[in-house]
This record gives C-alpha cells, structure tokens and sequence, in this order.
C-alpha cells in the first residue's frame, strides 16, 4: 500500500533522501517541506557564487521540474512549526496540517551568531551590513551589498570564514579575518599547520588575518562602520559576515517531544529515538553521539535510511563515519583526516615543513595505521591517505612515500578533476570516458575494466589511475577481483598452489593443466603462454612442448611487428662482434631487401620486416644463434668497453657480459631479464637500472644490482651483493634469476617482484642461504641451462606443419614506414 | 553474429593444421583463417583484425576465442563478436570430410 512519506527539510540531506528512496522504487507519495522557497541546491558551492566563480543555476541539484517530474509535492518557503507524533500529521506556520505514514526530518543546521552587542537590529534582525553565510539569500545580500562598498571584515576563522573571506574579494578591495581561536582552522588543522595556512592567505591572497580576536560590538548606527574587539581594536569596515558555526536545527523537533541532546538522536537505521515512523538525517541527526557537518556521512546514511525505510534492507546500518577534508581553501590545498594531534606516547608523528613554499604536512601514524594525516598547500597525496586511513590498509616502509611520490610522476591525478576524453591508457588510447562507460555496465572490478577495454595492458604503468578510475566511477570502492591472486587468469590458483598441484599431478603440458586443475576443463587462451613457462621452467627437458601453447614469437622465433612480419635479432654477446659476422648480417640483410636494419638498445642489430616464411632460410643464411629478442627470457647483457681501452674502467665488464650472456642464453623467466656489466661507476653500460646490473668498482671489486628498470617503469636497482670475483657474479646471478623464475607472478618484472619481496629477503636467500635452498637454486638453474637449444636450429625440420606459413592477409596492410 | 555466406571451396588436407593453431588460406578475393581447435573441430573466421589489421591466425586460441596477436584483442571464434569493443569479425561455415578441411555449406 502506497505510504504517505514527509520530508521536512529541502535541503542537501532531505533532496538526496528521497533521491536514493525514489532509486529503489519506494512505494510513497512524497510531500517535502523548505525553508527556502526554492529547489534544493548544494550549499557548499555557496562559496564559489560569490567568488564570482559560479552562476546560480549551476548551483542547483534537483530543479522544480524534478519535483514534478518524480510527483513529489514540494512546499517550498513553508516552515513546519509542530509535529504530532500521536496523530501523525505536521502542522506549517501557513496554518496547513499534513498526515504522514512516515516523516523524515532533516532540517540541517543554521548559522551560529556569537554574542556580539549591536549585531542585532530589533526592527530588521541583523544590523545593515551584516550577513550570516548560510542560505542562497545571504549569498546573494551578500554580494548585492559588498558591491557597493569597500572594507568588509569576516568572523570565523574556520572553512567557511575563509571561503567568504576568499569570495568577498570578488566584490571589494579590504578584507581582514576575525578569529577567535589562536589558528585558523583550529578543528581540522594542528597550530602549525594553521599558521602556515595563514601564512598563504595573508601573502598570497592578501586578506589580513588576526587571529585571538574576540569581536565584541559592532559598531555604527543606521550603517556599519566598523567593528571593536575585546582589546579595543578597533577595525572600520561597512560589511561584516559573520560565519562563526553552525547549530543544528532541531528547535521543531524538541518542540515537538523527540529525544534532542545536541541534535536530533537517532539509532543506526537513522530512526528518532523511541519513534517507529520518524527518522532524521544530515545535520541536524545525533548518531552515536556524533553531529556530521560533511557531505560523505550524509550521502550514507541517506543510502542507509532508504533502504531501511523502502524494505530494501530493513537490517541496513550505520555505523558512524570516518571524517576527511580535502579542499580548496580560499585557493589553498588543505586536508584533513582523523587526529590533529597525537594522543598516546607511541603514537609516531611525521612531519614536514616547508614554509617558503606554504607547504605543511603531518601524519600519526599508531600500531602501523595512519590515524590522522594534516597537508596544507599540497594535496597531491591526498587521495592516497584518506584511502589508507578510511580501510586502514598497511603503510609503506618507507614512511616518506606516504608523503611524496617518490620516483615515480609528480601529483596524482583524481579522476574527477579529468576531462572525459583525458587518455588514460597511452598505450591502448582508452580514455577516462570509456573506463567509466565499462564500470556503468556493470563490471567493477579493476581487472575486467582492464580485460574489456585494454587500459593498463600496455606498459602498465597507468594502472594505478584505472584503478583510481574505476573506485571512482563505481562510487568509492571497486569489487574485490578473486582472480587478481591467480598466477594466470585461467586457472583459479595462486603460483605456490599451482606449482605444487602441478607437481602433485604431475602435469607436464598445457593441456594436462587445464583439463586437471580447472572446472569442466575449461581452456583458457590467455593463460597458455604463462603456464608454459611455469611448467618449462618446472620440468625443464620433461616439459610436454604443445606448440599452441605458444606465443607466435615463440613458435616462429621472432618479435612480431605492426605489419605481420617479423624481427630477426642474431646474438652478439655483449654486444661483441667481429668483422666477419657484420659482413655476413650485411650481406643477408642485402639479400633479403631487409627494409629496416637498425640497432637495439640491447647492443645488437636488429633485421626488421621480414616475412614469416622467410625465417628459415634468413637463419641458416646468418648461421648465429638466436638473440632472443621475443619470448619472456633472458634477453642480452649489454656492457661497456671495460678496461680493455677504457680509462677509466676497473673491471674487465665485457668478458663478463659475454661470460654471463653465454651462460645463461635462451633462459625462460616469468618476464624479460636484461642485464649489464659496466666497467666503472659512470655505468655507460646503464647497469644501475637493469633487472640485474653488475658494476665493476676499485679494487677488483663487483657489485651486483638487482630490480632496476628503465623503460616504462624507472627505478634505480638495490645492491645485492658486493664480490670479489667474475665468478661469484655469475653464481649469484644464476642463483637470483632462478629464485625469481620461481617466484615471481607470471609477467612481474624484477623491478616489481624485488621491492614486493624486499631486498633483505632476496638477500638472506641468495647470497647468505637463510633458508638453505642455494644449493637447490643452483642445480635448477644448471639444469635449465644445459637444456638450452638454439631455436633458430629449427629451421631444417619445421616443428609443426606449416610452422612458417604465412598468416599475412593478401590485401595490404599498414605498412611499417621504411626509412631511407 | 553474422555468418557470411560463402562459396563451397575445399582448402586443403586437414593436417595442415595443428590442434590448437590456426593457418590463413586465400579464398577468392578473403582471406581466411581456419582455426583446428583442441577438441579437433574447426572455426573459420576473416582473417585480418579489424583492429589493426593484426594476422588472427597466428593468435594464441582456446576452445571459444581467438586473441590477436598484436594487441591481444579477443574475438568469439563462433559469433565473431568482439570480447572487448572492437568490431565482430566474419565467421564462416566450415567442416571436415574425409580428412580435407570444406569451407562453406
């Protein structure tokens, strides 16, 4: 049966209510009561009209038409003085009586005057002159009077003394700030952070602060003329706006024999205490003995109230909100979250300061938790903290990152602050636009955003901002992914649990794997690359080879590029070569009208363009091995002159290059490894930024670097080991490369794999042997080694029927542009 | 889902194809590319991604859909719908009989 559902209260609290009530379909006729005689409209974007910086009708959130259109009667400008709990019916001071089936109250808060002589007119409330900031009518006397004067004074150094302060300057050239605490800001921000804010709003907005100022009088007869304070002072002014607070509005309420304390107390379903069919929210609500003056409460209990009251969910609950800021101050980032101050002797407290700069941040951290975080005139970070301290997620180590982007881009980008069609993904051009268009379909995981539209599946290094992306688009939290624990997306198991059913059952092909370890044997193309190396690397000359487990460039041997054709990289280890062997590359190069004939970045020389088909005869005309410029292996070792005709080298860095590349060649891994020898620390050979670097340093000294990257990801490699001799790099190479074949995540590069595992662990492991398994690592790596076969030997027998047949369409397609 | 329709050709002995792999074949003016799936029966669909013009039939394959090998874009082998935005590609009728691969009805 159609109830009958009254709102007293049109504001931010009561609109959305009914909002979220109309989303579940409940089943009302609808009656709001406002006080003003308008739709409702966000107040907080109050600020930004008077700043000039917004129109009136960018202010509104439901116009009148929305009323009508949703068959809500709106009483718009019509008070409600007395409720009758008893007989159920509100009565208005137009003399109108309403019956109601249930009531929601959410009348919101007024604006606070303090005791001030003479702030009063007795004929026309406020003196002339003085505004409160509270209503859209104030606003707008507001502005109508600031315009034609010119020294305005405003009381109350907290958020909205600042904002009005910020905006009055829109209108007249003097404005000075009254506060009567000793920091602006004083609830949200510590004394140091309030003074460094008040430092930025005096030196770069120029609004005169004073701070201790109790304003007792305002002074002037028919007009203001200025304001004295309780020292004396004296400050001539013709407008004062006073934005010292807010009150609850609860006066209709306790009139009216609900349970009021400081506002209007309700229980976890939003319900007045002691009333079946009357609830509150917003403002004017006592929860838990908590008032919320923020709009991120307000917005869940309003969730929370609709689905009690439409039957959605009778058991839903609130149970209180952790408050956060992050705002523009008047212009100045500032934000704030839980402590501004710590409480116990443990708690740790982080600080940094930058006064020049206006910048100010402090976090306190207890028992590993962010439990309050304070930036003033830097919010880059902010997101990232009210993240940590509303799930209270683990903290980094390194407790500076909380503070800074250390290394990697400067400012986070929210994603409301981006334009639809902002790139995210510049690998796979996907904008912000089609992340969302994904998560308004219904898929809000962060993982199947990826799948369906390809964002972060390039570098990889946007998946971050998807993944902000996503929460965001999908209202605050993306779904949990079970799979992102999968080693591949097939096969519902993490990589220890896999490999030991894999070695449990024994299952030495792709197939075997799937049929066995997934349900109904669901094969999965995406997985079969990544299970293939898994198992090679497990069962090394065992491994049942089932070639469509392959990539096509391992299959053919070759990168494949835009056109189709391929890339044909011969081994030069270490970047060595000899005159011979460039003769013989340039000569087949000519001969097969190579188009493009460049060199790497891995020292090497690059044949690009060629046909499939051609592979075979290209290989057995170069007659060198295979530089493994394709498959997720152990691609080159790039080294410097050393100290053959170097300088300055120390360390013979290009026999041990060679050495290393000879080693371990063709050696297949969970990604690419690529590695260098440089023969000094100047690092010509870039060793620093390799998944593992050596450098050769005085004394015959080498010092290993693992985890460095420098290609999408950049990051400087932390030192492994120092050693003595050529030998032991190579032993504690093999030894790292295997105990990261076995167990980094299928594509997790060593730059992400060495700081999640931590470099003390890999340390402990591979050079101390903490957890005595050196021995094992080495054997393994032994093994894989032995086992390599050079590919390109393939040419003479093709392993599969038309191995090297050509896939390539007749009809043209784009081509590789070919320099001259 | 579109099935194009197309002129009955036979394209060759069916161990031309791997289990798993698939192989373009020139049809007139198409180009093809027949796909031996692992439970031994045939999909054919057009051979060239509509996205870049990626060769599909050296795509990786499982038992419904084929990944491009360029940008790993993924297409239904039995619709020809694209898993991730892109436009469908066609798919065509095809069998086996008697150890040749048919296209066409």
């Amino acid at each position: 049966m159609t109830q009958r559902l009254v709102v007293i209260g049109n504001g931010m609290a009561g609109a959305r209510t009914v909002e979220e009530i109309l989303a579940r379909n409940g089943d009302f006729t609808v009656t709001m009561f406002g006080d003003e005689p308008y739709g409702n409209y966000n107040r907080i974007m109050l600020s930004n009209l008077l700043a000039g910086v917004e129109s009136e009708e960018g202010i509104y959130l439901n116009d009148l038409a929305w009323y009508q259109d949703n068959g809500i009667t709106l009483n718009a400008g019509v008070r409600i003085e007395r409720i009758d709990r008893f007989a159920k019916m509100v009565y208005a001071t137009d003399g109108t009586a309403t019956p109601y089936d249930k009531l929601i109250i959410a009348t919101g808060s007024y604006s606070w005057t303090p005791p001030i002589k003479n702030i009063h007119n007795p004929k026309r409330g406020f003196h002339q002159g003085v505004f409160a900031f509270r209503t859209l009518d104030d606003t707008r006397g507001m502005i109508r009077y600031a315009r034609d004067h010119e020294r305005a004074v405003v009381i109350g150094g907290g958020l909205l003394g600042l904002e009005a302060a910020r905006g009055l300057q829109n209108h007249l050239s003097d404005v000075t700030l009254l506060h009567a605490m000793g920091h602006l800001m004083e609830r949200q921000l510590d004394e140091k952070a309030g003074h460094m804010l008040q430092a930025s709003v005096e030196n770069k907005l120029g609004i005169k602060v004073i701070t201790n100022a109790m304003t007792t009088e305002i002074l002037g007869k028919d007009r203001v003329t200025g304001v004295k304070l309780a020292d004396g002072t004296v400050i001539p002014c013709d407008v004062v706006v006073v934005a010292a607070g807010i009150r609850p509005s609860t006066q209709v309420a306790a009139d009216s024999g609900l349970t009021v304390e400081r506002g209007i107390v309700v229980d976890d379903q939003m319900r007045v205490q002691d009333e079946d069919d009357i609830y509150s929210v917003g403002e004017c609500a006592q929860h838990r003995g908590n008032l919320y003056g923020l709009v991120a409460p307000l917005w869940d209990q309003a969730k929370v109230l609709a689905d009690h009251i439409t039957g959605r969910d009778t058991e839903a609950a609130y149970t209180g909100s952790k408050l956060s800021t992050k705002l523009k101050v008047a212009g100045i980032d500032v934000a704030s979250m839980g402590l501004i101050a710590p409480e116990t002797d443990d708690d740790e407290v982080i600080i940094y300061n930058e006064p020049k700069k206006g910048v100010y941040k402090q976090l306190i951290i207890r028992e590993g938790a962010l439990v309050g975080a304070i930036l003033v005139g830097d919010n880059s970070k902010a997101a990232s903290l009210i993240q940590s301290f509303d799930r209270v997620q683990a903290l980094p180590e390194e407790r500076a990152e909380l503070l800074f982007d250390i290394g990697g881009p400067a400012g986070e980008v929210k994603p409301e602050d981006m334009p639809d069609d902002a790139q995210v993904c510049n690998c796979n051009g996907v904008s912000k636009g089609a992340i969302c268009g994904v998560v308004n379909a219904g898929c809000k995981t962060v993982s199947g955003v990826m799948d369906k539209t390809r964002a972060g599946k390039g570098c990889g290094t946007c998946k971050p901002l998807v993944q902000r992306i996503v929460e965001w688009a999908a209202g605050g939290e993306a779904e949990e992914d079970p799979a992102a624990s999968w080693y591949v997306p097939g096969v519902p198991m993490p990589k220890p649990e896999l490999m030991a059913a894999i070695r449990k059952y024994e299952l030495k092909s792709v197939s075997a794997v799937f049929d066995k370890l997934v349900a109904g044997g669901e094969h999965d193309a995406k997985s079969k690359m990544g299970l293939a190396s898994l198992l090679k690397m497990m069962w090394a000359d065992q491994y049942v080879d089932e070639r469509d487990a392959r990539f096509i460039n391992d299959r053919v041997h070759g990168n494949i590029q835009k056109d189709g054709t391929f890339s044909v990289v011969p081994q030069m280890k270490g970047g060595v070569t000899t005159p011979a062997e460039l003769k013989r590359i340039a000569e087949v190069a000519e001969r097969y009208n190579v188009p493009m004939v460049k060199l790497t970045g891995g020292q090497r020389i690059d044949l690009l363009g060629i046909p499939k088909e051609q592979l075979p005869a290209i290989w057995a005309d170069l007659d060198i091995p295979s530089g493994y410029a394709y498959a997720k292996s152990f691609r080159t070792v790039k080294t410097c002159v050393g100290s053959d005709f170097c300088r300055f080298g120390v360390g013979d860095s290009t026999a041990l290059g060679i050495a290393i590349e000879e080693r371990f060649q063709g050696l297949e891994g969970p990604g690419k490894m690529k590695l260098a020898v440089t023969g000094c620390p100047r690092n010509c050979a870039e060793a620093y930024v390799k998944d593992l670097g050596v450098v050769a340093i005085d004394g015959g000294k080498w010092e290993i670097y693992v985890g460095g990257a420098a290609g999408a990801h950049i990051r400087k490699g932390d030192l492994l080991a120092t050693v003595d001799s050529a030998e032991e790099v190579i032993r504690l190479t093999g030894r790292f490369l295997q105990y990261y074949r076995e167990n980094a995540n299928w594509l997790e590069r060593t730059y992400a794999w060495v700081p999640r595992v931590g470099i003390e662990k890999i340390r402990a492991v591979v050079v101390d042997d903490a957890e005595g398994i050196a021995e094992a690592l080495d054997a393994a790596i032994e093994e894989a080694v032995q086992a390599y076969k050079d590919p390109w030997k393939e040419r003479a027998v093709p392993a599969t029927p038309g191995q090297f047949r050509t896939s390539l369409p007749l009809t043209v397609l784009p081509q590789v542009p070919v320099r001259s | 889902m579109t099935i194009a329709p197309i002129a009955k050709t036979i394209l060759g002995p069916i161990d031309e194809i791997p289990f798993g792999e698939g192989r373009t074949y020139a049809v007139g003016p198409d180009m093809i590319a027949v796909f031996r799936l692992r439970d031994g029966s045939l999909r054919a669909v057009s051979a060239v991604c509509p996205h870049k013009g990626g060769p599909l039939a050296d795509g990786q394959i499982d038992n419904k859909v084929v990944v491009c090998p360029l940008h790993l874009y993924a297409w239904d082998l039995s619709t020809g719908c694209s898993q991730s935005g892109q436009p469908p590609i066609s798919v065509y009728p095809v069998r086996v009989d008697d150890g040749h691969i048919i296209l066409g009805d």
